[in-house]
């Protein structure tokens, strides 16, 4: 039983990573349209950004916030100005297939500038642990479930009980009739890709401590949040949540009670029971298109 | 005086290059691990054997001739390996250096032997030497010098009755479990819990539950460096307290440097470690640190030692004669007093196996302590 409550928990704790990572990719998919492939590599530089700027000798808190910074800028800004405004009028697969790239350019410019080698990141969480029903916890565990499902409400309050929020919601579900009735569009657009970087800049502060700072340290990621957005609904946030965190648990328990070697292959099979029996995700809504 | 002067030139034209290719450069290749999961083993295995190499350079090289040394980046992958040993043996080099993975090392191995090209290459699995591939040279122990030890610490002196085993499912992480299981079985240690990874894995989590669902006296860990400091993360976690035992990719500087705290307590037996009680070994860590901003773990002396050994085994030659490098290799004793790069007394068998002292050492706050002195088996 201890050991089942452990499980579970670093099991959330992990699924809550992939629910940050996978919220992202629902956003940029409600609103722009745009499927990112480079997504697992977007969590993984912000990581170089705080190493980097610890290197120049500043604190662990401004290097976060320089990381946070630099990745809002350049995961952000610069991915929506130079890479999905000039591909998306050319359509959705020419885009998608821009991301793989991007996410090749990423991996490889990382490798070169900084290394090969996996470096070691800082932990801004407490560590040490505490005794739960006979169980040791690990704080750290229980430190990352909770900054990410608190990361993940404030967003849920932001864009239900904002303005700004409640028009980029509006923008994700009409753009045109948002348009009409005055809504910035370009800007809500924007402020999705931010928000986006900040997601994936955060999973990375919380995750890098674990798996360490390394330039293929978002394969994995990637993969995982992508299936965890499918598992979960893909236009929805909640889904993206459920997903990311059944992931997480699913995982974990298969690496326990099945075998480590397969472990990667429960989560497909997920996958794939999902897309036969319930294709619009577990909390997804299914959606009529013209064909 | 037409006639003689012809003569000089057709003269010159044959002569000239043969002159130019008695002084030209030893080719040396070294096939590493530049990225992918090993990217740790093959830096630091490619950083020493510059080192070696611009150090021998700076003295006049190896018996008037200089060193060239070129890197080909397996990425880790065994294929890839494979293809570029064949593409080095295409460029006909005096020797090879590398792989640093057993798996890469078993797949290159049969190409290097074939071409009677010497290679030294960085893998531990304890097949290697045994497969018969007679131009195939360690720089560091076989898992079979090595588990015996370790077996012996965690029966007689740990005196553990369980023991949790996590290994890595390669060539190299399953030729050490398959030894070490056979070493503690024969002490009359349990394996309560056999715990196989991927390399690469980032995730430990549910591996250390399972580990410690045995209630295990120890836990012996069994992976590369990267994974084995995961695993130590990991292990400080979930508050695992029973001793943590391995061999050098355990305690090795990188791991420590990427575990932190978690490594503290961790222990092991030792080949290579700039931490040990030797002047040889010392210098060469300062020197290394001195020009690449960090410590060099054993990996970084395994490439320093293979160039070292080419240069013992030429000079024992008394020529540049690449099929008789092997030849050379095999029976050798290099001493440390008449050629200081080679760090340590050192003797290689007919198979390519080494001997030589090694070391038990800890870490405590975050360094390694080396606590005793292992001699050479033949002593």
């Amino acid at each position: 039983m201890m050991n089942f409550i452990n499980l579970i928990l670093s099991g959330l704790a992990t699924g809550a990573i992939y629910a940050l990572v996978a919220i992202g990719f629902t956003l940029l998919w409600q609103t722009s349209q745009t499927i990112n492939f480079a997504q697992g590599e977007f969590v993984m530089v912000p990581a170089f950004f705080v190493l980097a700027t610890l290197n120049l000798g500043m604190p662990l808190p401004i290097a976060l916030l320089v990381g946070l910074a630099l990745s809002m800028l350049v995961l952000g800004v610069l991915f929506k100005n130079l890479l999905v405004d000039p591909m998306l009028r050319h359509g959705v697969l020419p885009l998608a297939i821009c991301t793989m790239a991007l996410s090749i350019f990423l991996k490889e410019t990382v490798k070169e500038v900084y290394s090969a080698e996996a470096s070691p990141f800082p932990s801004f969480l407490p560590e040490g642990n505490l005794i739960f029903f006979g169980a040791n916890i690990s704080i750290q565990s229980v430190s990352i479930f909770v900054f990410a499902i608190c990361a993940v409400l404030a967003l849920q309050a932001f864009l239900a009980r904002t303005s700004t929020g409640r028009q980029m919601q509006a923008t994700a579900q009409n753009p045109y009739v948002a348009k009409l009735l005055g809504v910035p569009v370009e800007r809500m657009i924007m402020y999705t890709f931010l928000i986006n970087a900040a997601l994936v800049a955060l999973a990375s502060f919380l995750i890098s401590p674990v798996y360490l700072a390394k330039f293929s340290a978002g394969e994995t990621l990637g993969l995982a949040a992508f299936i965890a957005a499918i598992v979960g609904g893909f236009n929805q946030i909640r889904g993206a949540i459920v997903g990311g965190l059944l992931l997480g648990i699913v995982d974990n328990l298969a690496a326990a009670y099945i075998s480590t070697q397969y472990r990667g292959a429960v989560p497909l099979f997920l996958l794939i029971a999902v897309i036969l029996f319930r294709p619009q995700g577990l909390m997804g809504r299914a959606e009529e298109r013209t064909v | 005086m037409k006639l003689f002067a012809a003569t000089l030139l057709v003269s010159a034209t044959f002569v000239a290059p043969a002159l130019a290719q008695t002084n030209a450069p030893i080719k040396i290749i070294n096939v590493g691990e530049l990225s992918g999961p090993g990217a740790t083993v093959g830096t630091n295995f490619k950083n020493s054997a510059d080192l070696a190499v611009a150090e021998i350079n700076a003295k006049g090289g190896i018996l008037g001739r200089k060193i060239e040394i070129v890197h080909f980046d397996t990425q880790t992958n065994p294929g890839v390996a494979r293809a570029l040993v064949q593409k080095a043996i295409d460029e006909n080099p005096y020797a090879i250096m590398g792989p640093g993975y057993s798996g890469s090392v078993k797949v290159s191995a049969p190409l290097a032997a074939q071409a009677g090209i010497a290679q030294v290459m960085g893998g531990e699995a304890a097949e290697l030497t045994q497969l018969g591939f007679n131009t195939l040279f360690r720089t560091s122990f076989g898992q079979q010098s090595s588990m015996p030890k370790i077996a012996k610490y965690i029966a007689e002196n740990l005196k553990a009755k369980n023991v949790a085993v996590i290994w890595v499912n390669n060539d190299f992480g399953k030729g050490g479990r398959d030894m070490v299981t056979k070493e503690l079985t024969a002490r009359g240690v349990k394996v309560t819990a056999d715990i196989s990874t991927e390399a690469g894995q980032a995730d430990f989590a549910a591996d250390v539950v399972k580990a410690k669902s045995g209630n295990p006296d120890a836990i012996f860990i069994y992976l590369n460096e990267e994974e084995s400091a995961r695993a130590l993360r990991e292990l400080k976690r979930q508050g695992v307290t029973v001793p943590l035992v391995g061999e050098t990719t355990l305690i090795g500087q990188k791991v420590i440097e990427l575990a932190g705290d978690a490594a503290n307590g961790a222990r092991g037996h030792i080949g290579l470690t700039v931490d040990a009680p030797n002047d040889n070994l010392k210098a060469y860590g300062k020197k290394f640190q001195e020009k690449y901003n960090y410590i060099p773990d054993h990996n970084g002396i395994k490439g320093y030692l293979g160039v070292y050994m080419i240069k013992a085994a030429t000079e024992k030659m008394g020529k540049v004669d690449q099929k008789g490098l092997p030849d050379a290799l095999k029976g050798l004793t290099i001493l440390a007093a008449k050629e200081p790069g080679i760090l340590m007394d050192l003797t290689i068998d007919k198979n390519g196996d080494l001997d030589r002292d090694s070391f038990l050492a800890f870490v405590e706050n975050g360094k390694q302590v080396v606590k005793e002195t292992l001699p050479k088996m033949s002593k």
